[in-house]
């Protein structure tokens, strides 16, 4: 057989490679889908780069325009309108309203979830479940409103007649009944990921119901439930609207220790300063500023979001 | 005799001698954490509905369809309802199909490369960057350097800019909710289609996106209930914060898209709540009742669509 022949004795080798049209077709077809891809990739950069520029920008203006320079970013209280750029206060204002947050959101949102994935029968789940799905999609604006109008006069004064009209308190209420379902689906997903053999292996031994659910799978599931905590710290930290409806403080704040009075948050200074961002208020610093807080805003939840995916992972791997 | 004495005593061994009562109580302060949440959702329905009746009593259909007023008696909602509908409207037509097409690349060409790994983080993290600032790249991205800048309009904060904005919201969600619809079609119809010669694509278009259409099309409804009751962004990318605002008569809706000053339902209710006049309180619920009705009309039909198709796929 002579070299360049193939096996029905034609020199042309058998094209078995199809249309080149249908080829072509494929290949753009695959080249569109792959743009798309990469344009989730611009999203991050543009997110990035704006963010970064801005920020930047800020502590130039600063240390250039105004006469404490960078120290004004350890001023007294926040009133970017008037220089003052504490950080320590909308810092702590945030951890407060999220610590908060996370009081009210563990309790009830592991309790639930450890109802629903190891209690719960088919019929009751079936019923109970949807009212947290429901929960999950009530915006964010409507328990602003419902912290505001609810929250603060009906329980807080009722409790402590000093709380103010617009307090940290009611704000971190409502965020934290934002984020219960949040942790509650993520850590019953973890608990659902226990192998059944744990469990069977606790009965086994003589182990009552409640000591085989919160004895064996619910540290079986810890990382994963972790995760969910950490997760919902990350949206309680960068949650917004309950913050610039019920936490108050519109101009600025003083740094607050006390959450019964009101005090303005990472989130809610972003929202005060875009109330005037349309008219010429303030200096340039104050417009820039929004981007110097968002950037804080968006490394912190990065961080907890990557450490939270990293312990997803690692339960995932154990079983 | 002596053999019940004995019994009684195993009996005893063997249940333990205490009542149960741990068992229970567990199961009680569980069941309570979970029903919590229900009573706090009654509460929160309840409070709002309460709250808004004085405004349908007095006003009736009138504060759904009047236009914003700077004064509380005559003030309505419509110009929020139809910024909201026409925010969705933009974030259907950009972050659908993008969204979608990205996760078809993700789940049925890419290969397991640091490239796809990269997309696959980044996409999972731009799901948890705060809204708000998807708000910042709105104002900077959208209304500074592309409208105002790069097309000179006299001011970005239109409509678009807004859309826009909400659209790069969207976009993770959307690519990890089809993602998932995807990877939920069985690996033997693809083998199946490749089996007899298609292509990729053509097992993509005739085999995986017909099963996989019910969970994409109830995801993607789903994602854009939350675009529509989002606010945050919009705060930054331009909508109108104050109570009052008004557009010619008779501007064209191109106009009103393109060129006018906006704001969407949620905005309104944001508006509302911070105001001191007490006529404010009432409004804000009936604004937040319309808001609420909204979303439910929009999930029930959803399911219920999707039953349907689901129905259909199996026949």
């Amino acid at each position: 057989m002579q070299a360049g022949r193939n096996v029905l004795g034609t020199s042309a080798p058998l094209d078995l490679s199809g249309d080149p049209r249908r080829l072509r077709k494929e290949r753009n077809v695959r080249r569109l889908f792959l743009s798309a891809a990469v344009f989730t990739i611009l999203v991050s950069v543009a997110i990035v780069l704006s963010l970064v520029g801005e920020a930047v920008a800020f502590l130039q203006s600063i240390a250039s325009e105004i006469d404490e320079g960078l120290g004004s970013l350890m001023a007294d209280g926040w009133f970017p309108r008037r220089d003052r750029f504490d950080l320590r206060t909308i810092i702590w204002h945030t951890l407060s309203v999220s610590i908060i947050a996370m009081l009210v959101a563990t309790p009830l949102g592991l309790g639930a979830a450890v109802y629903l994935s190891e209690y719960a029968k088919p019929g009751v789940r079936r019923v109970l479940k949807p009212v947290l799905e429901v929960l999950a999609g009530i915006p964010s604006v409507v328990l602003g409103y419902f912290a505001l109008r609810f929250i603060t006069p009906d329980i807080l004064r009722n409790l402590w007649d000093t709380t103010q009209q617009s307090n940290l308190m009611a704000a971190g209420m409502g965020v934290g009944i934002l984020i219960i379902p949040l942790v509650s689906s993520v850590s019953e997903d973890a608990m659902q990921a226990v192998p059944r053999a744990l469990r069977e292996a606790s009965y086994g031994l003589g182990a009552k119901k409640w000591h085989t659910s919160l004895r064996v799978v619910f540290p079986a599931a810890l990382s994963g439930i972790v995760a969910a905590l950490i997760l919902g710290l990350s949206r309680a930290i960068g949650e917004t609207m309950v913050v610039a409806i019920a936490a108050g403080a519109t101009g600025g704040s003083l740094l607050q220790l006390n959450p019964l009075y009101g005090g303005q948050t990472m989130t809610g200074a972003m929202a005060s300063l875009a109330i005037g961002s349309d008219q010429v208020a303030g200096g340039v610093a104050a417009f820039q500023s929004l981007f110097f807080v968002g950037l804080l805003l968006f490394l912190m939840t990065l961080v907890l979001n990557i450490g939270s995916e990293r312990l997803v992972r690692r339960f995932r791997q154990r079983y | 005799m002596g053999s019940a004495v004995t019994q009684e005593m195993l009996r005893r061994a063997l249940e333990g001698r205490r009542v149960n009562i741990v068992n229970p109580l567990v199961a009680l302060t569980l069941l309570i954490c979970l029903l919590a949440s229900l009573a706090i959702l009654v509460v929160l329905l309840w409070d709002v509905v309460a709250k808004s009746m004085p405004v349908w009593q007095e006003r009736g259909w009138s504060v759904i369809t009047n236009d914003l007023s700077p004064r509380p008696a005559e003030t309505g909602m419509i110009q929020g309802i139809f910024g909201s509908v026409m925010l969705t409207v933009i974030v259907v037509v950009l972050s659908f199909p993008l969204g979608v097409a990205a996760a078809i690349y993700l789940e049925e060409y890419a290969r397991d490369t640091r490239i796809t790994r990269l997309l696959v983080a980044n996409i999972r993290n731009l799901a948890g960057v705060p809204s708000i600032v998807y708000g910042l790249l709105g104002l900077s991205v959208f209304v500074k350097l592309i409208l105002e800048g790069m097309l000179g309009q006299v001011s970005g904060r239109t409509l678009i800019a807004g859309g826009l904005t909400l659209s790069m919201l969207v976009l993770s969600i959307m690519v990890i909710t089809t993602q998932e619809a995807l990877r939920a079609v069985p690996l033997a119809i693809r083998e199946a289609s490749f089996g007899v010669g298609a292509t990729p694509w053509q097992t993509i278009r005739h085999h995986v996106l017909p099963v996989a259409s019910p969970a994409i099309f109830t995801g993607s409804v789903l994602t854009l209930a939350r675009a529509f009751g989002e606010s945050a962004p919009l705060l930054l990318a331009g909508a109108v914060l104050s109570t009052f605002f008004a557009a010619p008569e008779g501007t064209p809706i191109t106009d009103l898209v393109l060129g006018e000053k906006y704001t969407a339902l949620p905005i309104i209710i944001y508006n509302w709540s911070r105001q001191p006049q007490q006529e404010y309180i009432a409004l804000t619920a009936a604004a937040i009742v319309a808001l609420l009705v909204i979303l439910l009309v929009v999930n029930t039909g959803t399911i219920l669509a999707r039953d349907a198709l689901e129905r259909r796929n199996r026949m």
